[in-house]
């Protein structure tokens, strides 16, 4: 992370050189879903392992992360359900994600000049938000028979049995998906933390990260029949 | 017998030997329940309640002598009943009493994820400490015998203690004290294990009972709670008491493998972004090539604004 990485472009040039990347009710709704799904990290750690069981401690003890847990699950879930609704389309999987996706290993030397040009969210961009998605509706119908698991007659106790181990598994997914959201977005791209605060990126950091997404917004004319490369 | 807290091991100030150090006790305690005995009075119910300061729950009638379809979290102790049509088309009324076994190999304490919520005492009794229990009811998806029963209210789980605060000072459990008919013994598990087996011979021998034998699953380790059933190939027709009660396989995976894979798949993934970010280090914005850019348009240095 830059020192100015959160720092607010000045408004002077703003037009000028940089791009609204995350409007203030995405960045409000991924604040939420984050510390929501951090409280439910910390939480969900407690209850994993006896080594982490400490974690419970620090908000409030067991009884208070368990009455907690599943309300701060919902909170996600809506916060999630929202970003479905307002980027299914930016999330669709296409064949220029294909492409890159092939060329994963470039992006991951970072030797992003040689990756195909991508739209708004590239492939990993992508393949995070379905996971998380799809893994929320997952913790959701497990974290439900938990939740209320005293209700479930005996005769249903395979589901407590199916739900302990696609809540574990699934949130494993999960954090490893977050472990690399985190990584990535706050250590190693520069310039995505602070969008994600002040809504903006600069043109540079459009062009060479989501190139498609710069010429679609900007209105630039796409040099052809290819991008040059640098 | 039980008075495992009482053996000294080590005496302040002390010449010489401690003594009783080292003496070979059993102190494995077990509570023996002759079904064939029984004969659904519910005085062990009775006993267990007045011990325990709960009052009576409300019943349900079902056409039968069964009270209540089971045990509740303020109802640690319940006869189950079955009228059973037996293959000359008799009718016998199977009658056991349903409660904590007090497994040697507790499913409820292995799936507990709070610290010291359940303890398992030398003895052989499970028991809940209510002040640690966080509510989560995971015991109840450990236990192969329904017993934890959770209370919405104070949002803890309880079940049957085997009167531990009655056995550590020497007494024999509530119910034990309460039955009249002699069907429920207290005693170490060897003792308990041969006067079952001993009950079981002669119902083989004496009474007709070829399949009589006695019920002490290993699945769990075996139980610090075991019956003498009349039909021990049949388990199930005690009320639906488990042919070969296990820790379900889910609870021993999560517990298990999926632990150690979990936690060595998020040390490995922070471990290799720290790894990553050293090799590679950060990605950084390009300068856009004039190409980019409409014709007459100043260069974008790209880094800063």
């Amino acid at each position: 992370m830059t020192t100015n990485a959160v720092s607010r472009p000045s408004a002077a040039r703003e037009h000028e050189e940089t791009i609204l990347r995350y409007t203030f009710a995405e960045r409000v709704n991924h604040w939420l879903g984050a510390i929501s799904y951090t409280y439910l990290l910390v939480t969900g750690l407690a209850f994993w392992s006896p080594y982490l069981y400490w974690l419970a401690a620090v908000v409030g003890g067991g009884p208070t992360a368990r009455f907690w847990h599943p309300w701060f699950g919902l909170i996600f879930t809506a916060s999630l359900f929202w970003t479905f609704k307002e980027w299914r389309h930016d999330m669709k999987i296409d064949d220029a994600d294909r492409a890159w996706g092939k060329a994963i290993p470039d992006y991951v030397r970072n030797e992003d000049d040689k990756l195909p040009p991508v739209g708004r969210f590239n492939f990993g961009q992508k393949l995070f938000f379905w996971g998380i998605f799809y893994g929320v509706i997952l913790l959701l119908l497990s974290g439900v028979a938990l939740w209320y698991t005293e209700t479930l007659p005996w005769s249903l106790r395979f589901v407590r049995y199916a739900a302990i181990l696609v809540h574990a598994s699934v949130a494993l997914i999960t954090i490893g998906l977050f472990l690399i959201h985190v990584y990535m977005s706050a250590i190693l791209e520069e310039g995505s933390f602070g969008s994600m605060i002040h809504g903006y990126v600069t043109r540079a950091w459009a062009w060479t990260f989501h190139r498609t997404w710069y010429y679609d917004v900007t209105g630039k004319p796409r040099p052809r029949p290819s991008l040059p490369k640098q | 017998m039980s008075q495992a807290a009482t053996e000294l091991i080590r005496i302040s100030g002390h010449a010489g030997v401690v003594p009783g150090k080292g003496l070979n006790r059993e102190f494995q305690v077990c509570k023996l329940v002759d079904t064939t005995t029984c004969i659904g009075c519910k005085a062990c119910e009775v006993a267990c309640l007045e011990w325990n300061g709960y009052t009576f729950s409300e019943t349900s009638f079902d056409n039968s002598y069964q009270t209540m379809p089971e045990t509740a979290w303020n109802y640690w102790n319940l006869i189950k009943f079955n009228e059973h049509e037996r293959a000359d088309g008799s009718m016998m009324l199977l009658m056991r009493k349903d409660q904590c076994m007090h497994c040697a190999d507790p499913g409820c304490l292995a799936a507990c994820p709070a610290d010291a919520a359940i303890v398992q005492y030398a003895n052989g009794i499970v028991d809940f400490q209510e002040a640690n229990c966080i509510g989560c009811g995971y015991c109840m998806t450990g236990c192969p015998f329904n017993i934890p029963k959770f209370d919405p209210p104070s949002r803890k789980v309880f079940k049957c203690t085997l009167c531990n605060d009655r056995v550590s000072v020497g007494l024999e459990p509530a119910c034990i004290k309460a039955c009249p008919t002699g069907c429920l013994h207290f005693g170490t598990k060897s003792e308990m294990k041969e006067l079952a087996e001993t009950r079981a011979a002669q119902l083989r021998d004496n009474s007709g009972f070829q399949d009589a034998g006695v019920y002490d699953p290993a699945g769990v380790g075996g139980t610090h709670v075991i019956y003498v059933l009349h039909d021990a190939k049949n388990p199930e027709l005690y009320g639906g008491l488990p042919r070969d009660p296990q820790i379900p396989w889910s609870v021993r995976f999560w517990k298990g493998p999926l632990k150690w894979l979990g936690n060595l798949a998020m040390a490995g993934g922070i471990v290799g972004m720290a790894l990553h970010y050293m090799r590679f280090g950060p990605k950084k914005e390009e300068p856009i090539p004039p190409d980019a850019l409409p014709k007459g348009e100043r260069q974008d240095d790209g880094r800063r604004l």
